[in-house]
C-alpha cells in the first residue's frame, strides 16, 4: 500500500467511523439519514480502493436509492413537525442493544477465525470483473441468487397487497 | 391576536468579518476593476482567455514530452501504455549527464499531468457548458414563442448574458431563511453539482478520450445521478418551506420511479454490446450509421425512446419539471435559494442534461462515429487511397486530428448529444406540464410494462440471431430498415427547421423584426 493509498484509507475510514456515529446519537432523523448517506459513501470508496469497482457502484445505487426512499417515505410522509425528532424508549434499546450485540458477535467470530492478514494469492490485486461476478452468480452460486429474488419477490407481492384499496 | 402583530426580527448582524468578508470585499474590488473592462472588450477578453488556456495546456504537455524525450523514453501513449516512474526516468537523465531534481520530474509525470489536464478540462466544459446552454435555452425558448431573447450583452445575439448573469449572481446576497436547517441547506448545492462535475469523469468523449476507463462507467454514472437528486432533496426539505418540500416530495418520487424503466432500457444495449464499460458499447459500434445500437434491432429502437423519456424525468425537464413548476410552486426546491448556491443548482440541471444525452450517444447513436465514419475505409479500398485507411493510426497528428475532425472523434461526441440537448429544450417549450400523479401513472403502469417486454424481448432476439441462421439473416435485413426509418425521422426534423428558419420572418411578433429595435 502506497503513502497516498494510506491516507485515503485513513480518510475514509475515519469519515465512516464518525459518521457511523453521528448516525447513533443524532437525534434528527434527515440529519441521521445524511449521515448514513455519508458512512454508506465511504464504504463505497473503501471499496473502490480496493479495487472491487463493481461492488462499490451496487452499493452506491442501491444505497442511495435507499437513502433517498427512506428520507421520502419514512419520514416526510409521516412528519407531525418540522424538525422529528425521537425518543427511544427503554424496550426499545435493550432490542437494539440485543440485535447489535449479536450482529457483532457473529462479525468477531467470522473476522477471528479467518487467517489474517490473507496469504498473497487468496486476494488478487484486481476484484473480480463484472463478467466473472456474473457467470459466479448464475453459476455456483445460482441457489442464493435465486432466493433473494424470490424474496425480493415476495416483499414486491406483499408492498401491492398492502396497497391495494379494499374491496367491498 | 398579539401572535399575529409581532414586530420583525432583528436584522441578523451582516457576515463580512473574518475570511468570508475579505473574500466579499476582494470580489467587490474585482467586479469594480473588472466590469468596465469586460463591458468595453468581451470578445477580445474571450478569445484571449481561450487562447491561454489552451497554450498552458499545450506547455504542460510539452514539459512531460520534453521530459520523455530527454530521458529517451517512450511516451505512454495509448490504452496499455505504462508510464515510466519518477525514479527511472530520473535515473535515466543522471545516467545521460541531466541531473534534473526529483521534484520537477514529479511534476512532470504522466499520470499526474494526465489528471489535472482532464480535470480543468472536464470543470471548464462544464462550466461552459452551463453557460452556453443556459443562453441557448433563453434563445430557443424566446424564438418558439416569436421573441428575440437576449439581445444586447456582448453584441452577437447576447452571447455573453449568461457570463453577466453568473458575476451578478456572485456578487448577490447569499441569503438562508432563519428557520432552514443551516448546515443542510448549505450543503445541498454542492450536493447536488460535485455529482454532475463527477460524473464527467467517466463519460467517454472519444477513443481513450475518458480521464477513468472504468469497467462498471454505466453503474457509476447512473449511482452519481441519483445523489444528486438526493442535493434536491435535502435543498427542498432544509429550506423549510411547503413549496420547496412539496417540490423536493415530487422529484424524490419521480425519480425513484423513473429510475427503474430507466435502468431497465439501459440494459439493452448493454446485453447487446455485452459490456458495461461505455467505452466499449461505443466501441462495438464503429464504422457509420448502419452500425449502431439504435438500429440493431426494433427493441433496440423502442429502447432508445424509452430510456430517453425516462431520461426527461431524470433531469426534470419538462413535461416532467414538476419539481420546479413555476406556475404552482412558485420555484419548487429552489425557492429560497439566492446566489451563488441557486446557480449552482442550474449548473447541476444543464450538466445532467448532456450527461444523460452524452449516455444515449454512447449506447445508441454510435458514440463519437460520424454517420459516415466507415466511408474513409470503404473509399480507400474503392479508390485505393491508402492514406485515407491508415488515417487513425497514423503517427502524424494533423492526420489524426483529420480523422478526428471529419470521421470520428470528440467534436463528433460533443455535437449528437448537444442536438439531443437541442431536443430537450425543444420539448420543454413546446409540451404542457403533467400532473403528478398522470407522471407516476406513465412511470408504474405504461413504461415500466413496456420496458420490460423490449427487454425480454430483446433477450430472445439476441438468442435467436446467435442459435438459428435463418433468424439472423431475417434480423440483418430488418436493421437497414429501420435505420432508413432513423434517416427518415432526422431528415424530416431537420426539414421542419430549414422550412421554419426559412419562414420565421411571417410570424407576427419580434422575431420579424430580426435586430432590436433602436432606443426601445
Amino acid at each position: 500500500m502506497s503513502v497516498i493509498e494510506a491516507i485515503v484509507f485513513y480518510i475514509f475510514a475515519g469519515l465512516l467511523v464518525f459518521s457511523s456515529v453521528f448516525i447513533l446519537f443524532g437525534r434528527n432523523i434527515i440529519r441521521s439519514a445524511m449521515w448514513l448517506m455519508a458512512a454508506l459513501g465511504a464504504v463505497a470508496a473503501l471499496l473502490l480502493l480496493l479495487g472491487a469497482n463493481y461492488l462499490a457502484a451496487v452499493q452506491l445505487v442501491l444505497y442511495i436509492g435507499g437513502v433517498l426512499v427512506l428520507i421520502v417515505f419514512g419520514v416526510m410522509l409521516t412528519a407531525k413537525s418540522p424538525y422529528i425528532r425521537y425518543d427511544v424508549k427503554l424496550h426499545e434499546q435493550i432490542a437494539g442493544f440485543v440485535v447489535g450485540g449479536l450482529l457483532l458477535a457473529g462479525l468477531l467470530v467470522a473476522l477471528l477465525n479467518s487467517p489474517w492478514p490473507k496469504p498473497p494469492g487468496v486476494v488478487s490485486d484486481q476484484a473480480a470483473s463484472v463478467r466473472d461476478f456474473g457467470e459466479r452468480l448464475l453459476t455456483s452460486y445460482w441457489l442464493p441468487f435465486e432466493l433473494v429474488s424470490l424474496l425480493l419477490l415476495a416483499v414486491m407481492v406483499g408492498a401491492a397487497v398492502l396497497a391495494r384499496p379494499e374491496k367491498r | 391576536m398579539s401572535d399575529i402583530f409581532v414586530p420583525w426580527r432583528k436584522r441578523p448582524p451582516r457576515h463580512d468579518a473574518g475570511p468570508s468578508g475579505l473574500v466579499a470585499r476582494l470580489a467587490v474590488g474585482l467586479y469594480r476593476i473588472g466590469s468596465p473592462i469586460v463591458r468595453r472588450f468581451p470578445g477580445t477578453l474571450f478569445i484571449l482567455a481561450s487562447t491561454a488556456a489552451i497554450l498552458a495546456t499545450g506547455a504542460i504537455g510539452y514539459g512531460m514530452y520534453t521530459i520523455y524525450r530527454l530521458s529517451e523514453m517512450s511516451l505512454p501513449m495509448g490504452p496499455d501504455a505504462k508510464p515510466a516512474t519518477v525514479v527511472e526516468i530520473q535515473e535515466r537523465l543522471s545516467q545521460l549527464g541531466l541531473p534534473v531534481p526529483a521534484t520537477v520530474v514529479w511534476c512532470f509525470q504522466s499520470s499526474l499531468v494526465r489528471d489535472v489536464v482532464a480535470l480543468l478540462g472536464i470543470i471548464a466544459f462544464v462550466s461552459v457548458l452551463a453557460m452556453f446552454a443556459i443562453w441557448w435555452e433563453r434563445k430557443v425558448s424566446a424564438h418558439i414563442q416569436s421573441r428575440l431573447g437576449p439581445m444586447r450583452v456582448g453584441g452577437w445575439h447576447g452571447w455573453s448574458q449568461s457570463l453577466a448573469d453568473g458575476l451578478k449572481l456572485i456578487g448577490k446576497e447569499d441569503l438562508i431563511p432563519t428557520e432552514a436547517d443551516r448546515p443542510l441547506y448549505r450543503l445541498a448545492p454542492y450536493l447536488a453539482f460535485v455529482p454532475a462535475l463527477a460524473a464527467f469523469i467517466f463519460l467517454p468523449f472519444g477513443a481513450y478520450w475518458v480521464m477513468r476507463d472504468l469497467d462498471v462507467a454505466l453503474i457509476i454514472l447512473l449511482a452519481v445521478l441519483a445523489i444528486e437528486v438526493i442535493g434536491v432533496l435535502v435543498g427542498g426539505w432544509a429550506s423549510n418551506n411547503k413549496w420547496s418540500v412539496y417540490g423536493a416530495l415530487r422529484e424524490a418520487c419521480q425519480v425513484v420511479s423513473y429510475e427503474i424503466p430507466m435502468g431497465i432500457s439501459l440494459l439493452v444495449p448493454v446485453m447487446i454490446a455485452g459490456s458495461l464499460r461505455l467505452s466499449d458499447i461505443a466501441g462495438s459500434q464503429q464504422g457509420g450509421w448502419f452500425h449502431w445500437l439504435a438500429w440493431h434491432s426494433p427493441w433496440a429502437f423502442l429502447a432508445m425512446f424509452l430510456y430517453f423519456i425516462a431520461s426527461l424525468a431524470a433531469c426534470k425537464r419538462a413535461p416532467f419539471d414538476l419539481p420546479e413548476a413555476e406556475s404552482e410552486l412558485v420555484a419548487g426546491f429552489h425557492t429560497e435559494y439566492s446566489g451563488f448556491r441557486w446557480s449552482l443548482f442550474f449548473f447541476a440541471e444543464y450538466a445532467a442534461m448532456f450527461l444523460v444525452s452524452g449516455l444515449l450517444v454512447i449506447l445508441f447513436l454510435g458514440g463519437w462515429d460520424a454517420p459516415w465514419a466507415g466511408l474513409d475505409d470503404w473509399l480507400g479500398r474503392a479508390l485505393g487511397w491508402h492514406w485515407l485507411i491508415s488515417l487513425s493510426q497514423s503517427q502524424n497528428p494533423y492526420d489524426r486530428l483529420f480523422h478526428g475532425v471529419f470521421f470520428s472523434g470528440p467534436l463528433w461526441f460533443i455535437g449528437k448529444a448537444m442536438v439531443l440537448v437541442y431536443v430537450q429544450l425543444w420539448l420543454r417549450w413546446t409540451l404542457p406540464r403533467l400532473r403528478i400523479d398522470q407522471v407516476l401513472y406513465s412511470c408504474v403502469q405504461v413504461m415500466l410494462p413496456l420496458t420490460i417486454v423490449v427487454l425480454v424481448a430483446s433477450a430472445v432476439w439476441e438468442m435467436a440471431v446467435q442459435e438459428m441462421p435463418g433468424f439472423s439473416v431475417f434480423a440483418s435485413l430488418i436493421s437497414p430498415v429501420i435505420a432508413f426509418i432513423g434517416i427518415l425521422g432526422c431528415g424530416s426534423a431537420a426539414a421542419a427547421i430549414i422550412t421554419g428558419t426559412i419562414g420565421r420572418r411571417a410570424l407576427v411578433g419580434t422575431m420579424a423584426v430580426e435586430r432590436p429595435l433602436r432606443g426601445g
